[in-house]
């Protein structure tokens, strides 16, 4: 008699066992299922046995290629997934190596600041004007209530191009530019460029200013306080001292000049406080009547705030900046450190 | 302005610490620069006489003087060559430190020994250069501590003074400002009238009482201009910055110093007649005491005998009429200029002094009587002299007049946002010398004559505010009542270009916005730059005609700095003449050089080119919404290679911008060695957005042709496209260009465009016949058109 079925099944798992690859596989396949197959071949001995034989003898058939069957799915299985490991080995890569393409640039460290101041005012309404950087001397100086010979004009060191015309030395005229276009209220903030024919460690001959104003029936020095003071505190993100000092500007009254408590060595005295402890940012005041005449607002109805700031030297403060210079140099080294 | 604190505190002595008065002097808007010590750190130096000298017996140079030091007698070694026998001097003690931490030991010079040494001003931290031995006067008691006889302890306070607050340009007037915040008094020096003991006089004519509406005159006779000015004197000059000048010119400077009052002497003798305030004469000269010579004109105040004038009112006297040491006979003015009459003209004359600062900012009109009786006293004391009667010409149209201003209460809690206790509000006015009168809801007030900068009610609330003090004003949050603000969709804002540059790589850029004039006449040659009057350097003198000119220098900078590519761009205004005026107008330009990305591992690296930049402008230009309506024109530029420039167009037809490669001679010129390629757009170009508006999609399929047709070199793709899309076929979605090449298999002089058609009806699926007919419809155009041939 021929092998025992269960002989049969155990030379095919055999079989199975020794091939690594899929054709071998299907080649088995076919010796054991295909039309000469050896299960095929024991189907067809079924005819030879009675009728009470047969069921039994075909089931055990049918159960032994069923055992077949599954070892060779599995097989196939464990081959499929050995394969596919071996190609994923193969793709591996380092995953340290840079990305490729361009890297993204930067905005300038006084674009990165006048943004952030622009966008606190924003965020209580405050709109941004612009205004011309050549200006006449109107809209500079005259129209701020600083006539011809005024002793503040000798602290404004004016690049002229003649007698009436100039390089702004200040953002201010813009207030007298949006306010004589239009009614109040106001709540205005105008950022930009500004002048002064001086140069050395600590000026440069052209810097940045950010003016802010704002004229309603009830403004106060109250609230100027206010709102310099919240200013502050979210610029340089923490609850920082401030203190308002009298002083003078020739287009506000009663004016103060603004310091902060030295951000460096927090009020102990250092280089950059010049061991005071305290930092000016900015000067500010009540909107001159002067200047609400020249502009023909009614003073007695209106009252009003302007404030003013240097760019850089915030942008110093908040971020450590020693040397104003930098800011135009334009050196990458110096660009990408605020990227 | 810069005070001995020593002197405040013998007029104003509060019971407060130099610290604590600092910070007062500070907070009510008097801001202090600095303090410093009257002298540097030392000890034990004491007033020594020089009792003998002989020579040194080994150095030229150096003398063996005894040198009394009270106590005993020391021998010490000395180099200095004012030293005479019987001067008193500093004598710094065996033990003693110097300024310096240097110590004095016993020492052997050239083989003599020296038990101490002898000290100049220089030594002693009070100068910054000595010439000699600091001289102290005969009278000094030998043996005493320099410390305590010069009263060293002292701190030198810098106030630095804003132009309103002229009233404080004197120690009287800090002192007056001390008194106030402490509420205490001031011991103001008295002074008497001097006797009278001369009738030598000189006449004054005042041709100009408007200008000069006080003058006051006074001859005094046999000075000894070449007196020792007192030690105290010198002391508290030199702590205000003032050298000594001898006796005449100390005690003006006193004066002035003490009470804010400029003052000035003339030599009698070099006068000729009397003395007129005219205007001066145009062509005049006259020889400054700084050797300056000026020509004066009509409009400038002049202080003239009957041959010349002698001074400038108010700002300097002139070197003829100057007191010298050999003066006998002085005539002292003291006079008020009025602000109006001083503004702007020693600036005019390219000076300033301490008399034009204070005449310009208003000296108090009643203070000249007082002022010119306390330098008659000094000088009296110090180099004698007799007083003659003081000639006085007063105008009534002088300035002395004050106004009374109206403050209404309601105002005050207005502007301030805190209502002060009426009681308050006149005590600080009382306080600040103002006569206060009470009315209902509100005051009639009067500021004294040395008060220039209070004249409207805007001016006392400063006061108030100032004196009642900042910091107990309230900090109030702003009640807002904000309209939702507009934002228009259609506005595309800078800051939006900005973030898109920089995300495409550009770092962005500030440039100055003047320019060097020869640069720049290199990139823009036929637009004449606004040049500045008062430029600081040829570099910085002309306004910006191009926004390269600033790109290319910082180019510059970096590629010299080891950066192998550049990529940068600025926005910012340009400068252009324009009708007679000028025109700013916002422009965005970028610069590119070097490789088309940062060095990388996986791809090779090629260089930027045209179309790299290009990319960027047209990212800017879609930002409009309608990116396609612009169009790229070959175009020259002079600053650009001629083959590889354009200028952008709007769909006006207006040119809104440029590309192009750096002109190869510019590149050479300017010292660079690498392609840079540039680009230049006017902001309002894509400042509109176009708001979208929607189109309804096709439920039809999509097809692609692609074409390769054979045209003329001098055919570009823009007119290909224009030709295609021209045609006006709706079913032409777009036109891609996927090749341009040249070589084998075409002749030469032409080249093979490939394009591909991108085809889609709204309203069938496109059969092959269709397409075809869309497909030989293009080609006819550009067979026809621009005899743009097939390629088999």
């Amino acid at each position: 008699m021929d092998k025992s079925l269960q002989e049969i099944v155990d030379q095919a798992v055999a079989q199975l066992a020794q091939v690594t690859d899929l054709k071998k596989v299907d080649e088995i396949r076919v010796q054991y299922l295909g039309k000469k197959g050896l299960f095929t071949q024991r189907m067809k001995t079924l005819g030879g046995l009675s009728a009470e034989e047969r069921p039994a003898a075909g089931q055990a058939i049918n159960d032994a290629k069923r055992s077949f069957q599954t070892e060779l799915e599995s097989r196939k299985e464990a081959l499929l997934t050995a394969q596919l490991e071996e190609k994923l080995a193969s793709e591996k890569i380092d995953v340290t190596l840079p990305g490729n393409g361009k890297r993204s640039g930067g905005i300038h460290p006084v674009t990165k600041t006048m943004r952030r101041i622009s966008q606190i005012f924003a965020s209580v309404g405050f709109e941004v004007a612009e205004g011309p950087e050549i200006e006449d001397d109107y809209h500079n100086f005259e129209a701020l209530n600083i006539p011809a010979h005024h002793p503040a004009r000798a602290m404004h060191d004016t690049f002229y191009f003649d007698e009436h015309t100039l390089l702004r030395t200040h953002t201010s005229p813009v207030q007298i530019r949006a306010m004589e276009n239009s009614e109040p209220p106001f709540k205005v903030i105008a950022p930009g460029r500004v002048y002064r024919c001086d140069s050395d460690l600590t000026h440069t001959p052209m810097f940045h200013q950010v003016e802010g104003f704002l004229v309603d029936k009830d403004a106060s020095f109250a609230d100027l306080k206010g709102v310099i003071y919240e200013f502050l505190t979210l610029f340089f993100e923490k609850d920082i001292e401030v203190r308002f000092r009298p002083s003078y500007f020739p287009f506000t009254e009663p004016s103060a000049e603004v310091d902060i408590e030295c951000v460096m060595c927090e009020g102990k005295g250092c280089r950059v406080c010049s061991h005071t402890g305290w930092l000016e940012v900015l000067g500010c005041g009540m909107i001159h009547p002067e200047v609400f005449k020249s502009v023909d607002i009614d003073g007695e109805k209106f009252t009003g705030f302007a404030f003013g700031m240097g760019v850089e030297r915030l942008a110093m403060l908040r971020y450590g900046i020693n040397d104003l210079r930098l800011f135009f140099e334009n050196d990458l080294n110096f660009l990408r450190q605020f990227n | 302005m810069h005070f001995s604190e020593a002197w405040l505190r013998e007029v104003v002595n509060p019971s407060i610490d130099t610290e604590k008065l600092v910070e007062q002097l500070t907070m009510a808007g008097l801001e202090v620069e600095g303090v410093e010590p009257a002298a540097a750190d030392f000890s034990n130096i004491v007033v020594g006489e020089v009792v003998e000298i002989a020579p040194h017996p080994d150095a030229d140079k150096l003398q063996v003087c005894k040198v009394s030091s009270g106590a005993e007698q020391l021998q010490i070694v000395c180099g200095a060559r004012n030293v005479t026998v019987g001067m008193k001097v500093p004598l710094a003690l065996i033990g003693a430190v110097l300024p310096g931490n240097f110590k004095i030991k016993k020492s052997k010079l050239r083989g003599v020994e020296s038990f101490g040494m002898l000290c100049s001003d220089k030594e002693l931290g009070m100068a910054e250069s000595a010439d000699g031995l600091m001289v102290l006067p005969a009278d000094a008691p030998v043996g005493k501590d320099i410390r305590d006889y010069l009263e060293l302890d002292d701190n030198i306070i810098e106030v630095d003074l804003t132009p309103n607050r002229a009233d404080c340009l004197s120690l009287e007037g800090v002192a007056r400002e001390v008194g106030l915040l402490n509420k205490i008094d001031c011991q103001f020096v008295k002074v008497a009238e001097a006797e009278i003991e001369t009738n030598h006089s000189i006449p004054v004519s005042i041709e100009e009482a408007d200008l000069c509406p006080v003058y006051l005159g006074r001859v005094i006779d046999g000075v000894d201009a070449s007196s020792q000015t007192s030690l105290w004197m010198q002391e508290r000059l030199r702590r205000a910055g003032l050298r000594s000048l001898g006796p005449v010119v100390d005690v003006t400077n006193y004066v002035l110093l003490e009470l804010g009052q400029p003052l000035h002497a003339f030599d009698t003798e070099k006068l000729s007649g009397g003395i007129t305030v005219r205007m001066g004469r145009d062509g005049e000269k006259l020889l400054l005491l700084n050797d300056q010579e000026i020509v004066l004109d009509k409009e400038t105040l002049v202080i003239a005998d009957e041959s010349a004038p002698l001074a400038l009112a108010g700002i300097m006297g002139g070197a003829g009429s100057a007191v010298s040491s050999s003066t006998t006979t002085i005539f002292l003015e003291c006079a008020f200029f009025s602000p109006l009459a001083m503004m702007g003209k020693a600036r005019k004359y390219g000076l300033h002094t301490d008399s034009s600062h204070r005449f310009e900012r208003g000296v108090d009109p009643e203070l000249q009587r007082r002022a010119i009786e306390r330098a008659t006293a000094l000088l009296i004391e110090i180099a004698g002299g007799k007083a003659g009667e003081i000639i006085q010409t007063k105008s009534a149209s002088g300035a002395a007049e004050r106004r009374e201003i109206s403050l209404r209460e309601e105002r005050i809690s207005r502007l301030l946002g805190v209502a002060i206790e009426p009681s308050e509000v006149e005590d600080i006015f009382c306080r600040l010398g103002m006569a206060v009168e009470k009315k209902e809801n509100h005051w009639l007030i009067t500021p004294p004559g040395f008060r220039f900068d209070i004249a409207i009610e805007a001016d006392l609330i400063e006061e108030l505010g100032r004196v009642y003090g900042y910091d107990r004003l309230p900090r109030r949050s702003l009640m807002m009542r904000s309209d939702l603000k507009s934002k228009p969709e259609s506005l595309t804002e800078l800051d939006r270009i900005r973030d898109l540059l920089v995300d495409r790589g550009y770092q962005e850029a500030i440039t100055y916005s003047f320019v060097d004039e020869e640069l720049q006449k290199k990139l823009t040659p036929t637009v004449e730059g606004i040049k500045l009057k008062n430029p600081l350097s040829s570099e910085l003198s002309v306004m910006r005609t191009t926004l390269w000119a600033g790109l290319l220098r910082a180019a510059e900078r970096n590629l010299n700095r080891q950066q192998a590519r550049v990529q940068i761009f600025e926005a910012g205004l340009k400068f252009l003449p324009e009708n007679g005026g000028i025109a700013q107008e916002r422009y965005i330009a970028g610069l590119l050089t070097g490789s088309v990305s940062e060095e990388q591992w996986a791809e090779k690296l090629r260089e930027a080119n045209f179309y790299d930049i290009k990319s960027d402008v047209e990212s800017i230009l879609n930002l409009s919404g309608e990116g396609g309506d612009f169009r790229f024109e070959e175009a020259k530029h002079p600053a650009l290679h001629p083959g590889q420039t354009a200028q952008i167009v709007d769909k006006e037809g207006l040119v809104v911008g440029w590309i192009g490669l750096l002109h190869p001679v510019l590149e050479k010129e300017l010292g660079f060695d690498k392609q840079l390629f540039l680009f230049e757009l006017k902001q309002s170009a894509i400042s509109d957005y176009k708001i979208p508006s929607f189109q309804p999609l096709s439920k039809f399929p999509q097809v692609r042709r692609d074409i390769a047709v054979i045209v003329d070199e001098a055919i570009s793709y823009g007119a290909l496209r224009d030709c295609v899309i021209g045609l006006g076929n709706l079913a032409i979605k777009d036109l891609i260009v996927f090749d341009v090449y040249r070589g084998e298999g075409v002749e030469s002089g032409l080249k093979s465009v490939a394009l591909s058609l991108i085809l889609q009806d709204s309203s069938k699926t496109l059969v092959d016949s269709d397409i075809d007919a869309i497909v030989s419809q293009a080609l006819d155009a550009l067979e026809k058109e621009l005899d743009a041939k097939l390629r088999d």
